[in-house]
């Protein structure tokens, strides 16, 4: 625990309820850290994440956002 | 898919999600728009455009004419008012006129704006009254179940052209230049950093303001015309057919060719509607 060169993991929130599953968020995250699980977008590879927000500005639904 | 910036070059991160809640009626979604309807898209860019432009939400007036689009009124947390296929500009001149102090902005579809609104559209540019005009190009009658709209592409599948679309599309930035909008831009769901810049500029702007905004309706124009969903739309159209103005004079001609330009097309300063007729009334009340 408390390994300083470790990083700081953001905080990804996914609205179940709003989420439409049209995909978006998946498809053009440029590091791969999101996936579909049936129809609703879930997280796979938190560290990968640059924190850039394109999911949130691109979901069509306010069903994701990227918390530092 | 490639799409590291959203066509925007951004150098630093913002880390800190917007606040979209500020600006929504929260118990009013879901909203009704089908999984992946650019609408939702532009929406954001629209609330974090008025934010950014600094515009308390009492004096901001949201309307709308009939479509998906216009559906827009109901989820926002302003002055609103969603009113009649084609006449929304109508209903905002009216509020416009009687109260020029508010900051109007017209949410409209293609079919609203261009197709049974188009009299209205050419005629509110014309006066150059102080409006903001969102167009949410779909390039379909997305409420109605598909139909083609002005702004179809010669060849396109629609419910009403099932052999392909036969006629020239309306450019909407053309025909708001023509008319005499002093204010003309276009943008994309895709490019949506881009756009909340362009649409925020809109807004900043005095007199009429058209922001041509394509996105897609992946449920008719994209499963008509052979889109597996939203994201194949949103490149192969938002971002393969367009090009910023800012690059345009760099490009070889045949990057240019058939490409609908991005940006600040058209800004000049005229007179506007509201301000001409206050200064006739004060002209005409000293003469008295
Ligand atoms: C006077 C009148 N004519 C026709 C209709 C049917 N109608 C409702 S929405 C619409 C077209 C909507 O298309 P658009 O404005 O592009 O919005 P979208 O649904 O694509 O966002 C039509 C023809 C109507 N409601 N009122
Ligand atoms: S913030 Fe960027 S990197 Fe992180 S999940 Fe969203 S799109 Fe992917
Ligand atoms: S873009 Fe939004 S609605 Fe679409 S799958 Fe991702 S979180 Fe869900
Ligand atoms: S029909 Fe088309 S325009 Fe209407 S909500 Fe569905 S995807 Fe959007
Ligand atoms: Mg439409």
């Amino acid at each position: 625990m408390g390994n300083a060169a470790e990083k700081k993991l953001p905080r990804i929130e996914i609205n179940a309820r709003l989420c439409k599953g049209c995909s978006i968020c998946v498809d053009f995250c440029p590091t791969n850290v999101l996936e579909m699980r049936g129809t609703t977008a879930a997280v796979k590879d938190l560290a990968a994440c640059t924190r850039c927000q394109l999911c949130d500005l691109r979901c069509p639904d306010f069903a994701i956002q990227v918390f530092d | 898919m490639s799409s590291p910036t959203g066509g925007v070059v951004k150098k630093e991160k913002v880390s800190v999600p917007f606040d979209y809640n500020k600006y929504l009626r929260p118990n009013k979604l879901p909203h009704i728009w089908c999984p992946g309807c650019g609408h939702g898209i532009v929406l954001k860019a629209m609330l974090r455009a008025i934010h950014n432009a600094g515009l308390n939400k009492d004096n901001v007036c949201v309307i709308s004419g009939i479509g998906c689009s216009s559906r827009t009124p109901g989820y926002v947390d302003f002055n609103t008012l969603h009113t009649l296929h084609g006449r929304a500009l109508s209903f905002a001149t009216g509020v416009k006129f009687a109260n020029p102090k508010l900051k109007v902005i017209v949410v409209t579809g293609d079919g609203d704006a261009l197709a049974i609104g188009g009299n209205h559209f050419i005629h509110t540019c014309r006066r150059n009254i102080d409006l903001t005009v969102l167009v949410f190009t779909n390039a379909t009658y997305g409420m109605t179940g598909g139909q083609y709209s002005p702004t179809t592409p010669i060849g396109s599948q629609a419910t009403t052209s099932r052999y392909g679309n036969i006629e020239p599309p309306f450019d909407a930035c053309e025909m708001a230049k023509a008319s005499g909008a002093s204010f003309v831009a276009r943008g994309t769901a895709y490019h949506t950093l881009e756009l909340e810049k362009t649409i925020q500029e809109a807004l900043e702007h005095k007199g009429t303001s058209v922001v041509d905004i394509i996105d897609a309706c992946p449920t008719y124009f994209g499963r008509m015309n052979k889109f597996k969903g939203a994201s194949q739309m949103m490149e192969e159209i938002e971002k393969d057919k367009t090009v910023s103005v800012k690059q345009v004079d760099k490009l070889p001609p045949e990057k240019v060719q058939g490409k609908m330009l991005r940006g600040v097309l058209h800004k000049v300063d005229r007179p506007e509607y509201c301000e001409q007729y206050e200064t006739l009334v004060m002209e005409k009340a000293k003469a008295k």
